[in-house]
């Protein structure tokens, strides 16, 4: 009766042959192939270090009248202003300001990179229902897989560094950008799609007319969570190598330097509501005339 | 158009059968042999549009389609520029089977040849009015600086010049509704669809919109499909008028027919409340047949409200009825008038 009070699994010997042969078969690729993956993110690297050298460079002055202008062209409220200046200025205050740049800019690289794939995927399931079918589970494992377990392969590959950063990032961080472009295109109003139909439009037209005009304020919401939840990776992230706010947090957890790892940790929850708020701002601002219609 | 006075597109619509639902081709037989809508949709769960439809629409001249909420008259008018593909028939537009165009030729179609004014508007609500009036021209290619100055125009025409900037969600449902009517015309195609198209309008503006679309008649003659739920509109504006009940046709005729020999008693309820004598004009109910050079005339045409009041300052009891160039058509009497006035039966 062993099997009914024991599950009756594969034999512990097949099971590590499994194993084997998958690991050296991995190994085997990483060896044959690392080369040739690093070449090709060999851009990615480049646009990573430019952009962080770029906000290092910056005076901070300078940056924060960036900032400050970002936030009022996207948000047109004072009031968001001048809380995203002052967050930023307390972060200097305290001697945060570099690892804050560095975690910015690398949140800006992921965000483009989230974009960049994210929004053509998105369109390209709101187009078809089997593309639909097979990216939904596909978005659901990297959504619910624990991002170490992505993390092993990305490093095998890759190495310690900030391109596999980036790409555990991107994986954690994409799947909302891609289901909300294609509900945000699938949700737009039946009616106005025939309109643009009975006139003639092309896909094209229709997709740059109607479709993504009126799925951005959705697109904008994907935007927003992506980048609250690649915020969220920079813990992770640093792990492998990934310089930043995280870094200090990872150190504080291995030493127990607890007011430094607070410091750090509400550094970031600083910069993720700035980045929220004014998000939300731009998205509430893209909605203003899709609302309520006379009839 | 290089002869705006000449106008090719006629409209046959053949056999025409909608029936919504994945297996309608499969059902289309049993339609065919006379199952009611009803029936379709218990036993089988679809919904029968169009049955057996077959119309002609003369080029140049207004179709106005009638029936009550669910009738079919949206679904007829989507067969037009095939927004809705038929489960069988043919759609004949200019010589052109709508329903064999490939999606090219489909797109050219109805970037030149027709313009649409939908029953919901369907204006897109992140544009503001002038934005949304060049739509159809910013697709065909046309260069910005005509787009806008077509729209302006048709803009004005409409009324709602100084609302260019306007959102549609700043507008009045009316004001909505004449952003779809100078979004078509703008187009300026020779096919003209219009679903309740001035459904949302008040009385003023309304005959006013009825205007524009005769005065236009009068220069351009375009092909236009009109659906309304006013038998006055569809008196005032129809070169001929359909009735539809059920997705079937019940009625084809000039307004005049319809008036005066309602086919069924569905009909006769559309028809029992208007305003007879602002509708029949006195060609309908005039005796046909030579007349006397010395009686006093009627112009075909005249409504006969009109003849009456003339007929009565006059003092004589009987008209001639003259055509455009003053031939005699028939003669007309007090008591004929009187009577197609009052009796639905006078004919
Ligand atoms: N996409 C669809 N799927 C299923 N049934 C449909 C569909 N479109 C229309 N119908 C059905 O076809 C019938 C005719 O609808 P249609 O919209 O043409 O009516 P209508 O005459 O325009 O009415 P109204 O005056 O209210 O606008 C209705 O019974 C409707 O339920
Ligand atoms: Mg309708």
């Amino acid at each position: 009766m062993s099997w009914f009070t024991e599950f009756p699994h594969m034999s512990d010997e097949a099971l590590r042959d499994l194993r084997k042969v998958i690991d050296d078969g991995f190994r085997e690729f990483t060896r044959a192939w690392g080369g040739t993956f690093e070449t090709m993110f060999e851009p990615l690297r480049q646009f990573l270090i430019q952009s962080e050298r770029l906000m290092l460079a910056t005076p901070w002055p300078v940056m924060l009248a960036v900032v400050g202008a970002i936030a009022w062209f996207a948000s047109r409220s004072w009031k968001i202003v001048i809380g995203s200046i002052l967050t930023l200025l307390i972060i200097g205050y305290f001697d945060m300001w570099e690892d804050t740049m560095r975690t910015v800019s690398m949140i800006f690289v992921c965000t483009v990179v989230a974009i960049a794939l994210g929004i053509p995927i998105g369109i390209l399931m709101a187009r078809s229902n089997r593309m639909q079918s097979v990216m939904n589970p596909i978005l659901d494992v990297m959504q619910t897989m624990p991002s170490f377990v992505y993390l092993i392969p990305v490093v095998m590959l890759l190495g310690i560094g900030r391109v596999p950063g980036v790409i555990a990032v991107v994986i954690y961080a994409i799947p909302p950008m891609i289901r909300l472009t294609n509900l945000g295109i699938r949700l737009v109003d039946k009616d106005v799609l025939e309109a643009a139909d009975a006139f003639g439009s092309s896909s094209w037209q229709k997709l740059k007319n109607v479709q993504m005009p009126l799925a951005l304020p959705t697109i904008m919401a994907g935007i927003n969570q992506t980048i609250m939840m690649a915020l969220a990776m920079v813990v992770i992230a640093s792990m492998i190598g990934v310089q930043g706010l995280g870094q200090p947090v990872l150190r504080a957890i291995n030493n127990q330097y607890f007011t430094m790892g607070m410091f750090n940790g509400l550094a970031i929850v600083g910069i993720a509501i700035i980045f929220d708020r004014v998000s939300q701002a731009y998205g509430r601002r893209l909605q203003k005339h899709l609302e309520i219609v006379h009839g | 158009m290089a002869d705006p006075a000449i106008n090719e597109y006629g409209i046959e619509i053949r056999r025409l059968y909608k029936v919504f639902g994945p297996k309608a081709a499969e059902l289309v037989p049993l339609v065919e042999g006379g199952m009611s809508k009803t029936e379709l949709n218990e036993k089988h769960g679809h919904v029968l549009g169009l049955r057996d439809i077959n119309i002609s629409m003369p080029a140049g001249c207004i179709q106005v389609i009638m029936g009550l909420s669910g009738s079919g008259k949206s679904t007829l008018i989507r067969h037009i520029n095939r927004l809705i593909d038929p489960t069988s028939g043919e759609v004949v537009v200019g010589g052109e089977d709508v329903v064999k165009m490939t999606p090219d030729q489909l797109r050219e179609f109805r970037r030149h040849k027709t313009a649409m004014v939908f029953q919901k508007f369907a204006l897109l609500p992140h544009r503001n009015v002038l934005e949304n009036t060049v739509y159809g021209l910013e697709v065909q290619g046309v260069p910005r600086a005509k787009q806008v100055e077509t729209a302006a125009h048709w803009l004005e025409r409409v009324g709602l010049k100084g609302f260019e900037q306007k959102y549609p969600n700043q507008l009045s449902g009316g004001m909505q509704q004449r952003v779809g009517l100078a979004r078509a015309l703008t187009n300026d195609a020779p096919i003209l669809l219009m679903d309740e198209a001035f459904s949302a309008l008040d009385p003023l503006i309304r005959m006013d919109m009825q205007t524009i679309l005769l005065d236009l008649q009068k220069d351009i003659r375009k092909t236009i499909v009109f659906i309304t739920h006013d038998l006055d509109e569809a008196l005032r504006l129809g070169d001929q008028i359909a009735i539809l009940r059920d997705g079937e046709m019940v009625q084809q005729g000039t307004g005049q027919d319809i008036v005066m020999r309602p086919a069924d008693d569905y009909i006769s309820s559309f028809v029992e409340h208007v305003n007879r004598g602002k509708v029949i004009r006195v060609e309908t109910l005039m005796a046909k047949g030579p007349a006397d050079a010395a009686l006093p005339q009627l112009p075909a045409g005249t409504l006969l409200d009109e003849a009456a009041r003339r007929i009565i300052a006059s003092g004589q009891e009987r008209f001639a009825v003259v055509d455009g160039e003053g031939r005699p058509l028939g003669t007309i009497d007090m008591a004929t008038i009187n009577r197609g006035m009052f009796a639905s039966d006078a004919a």
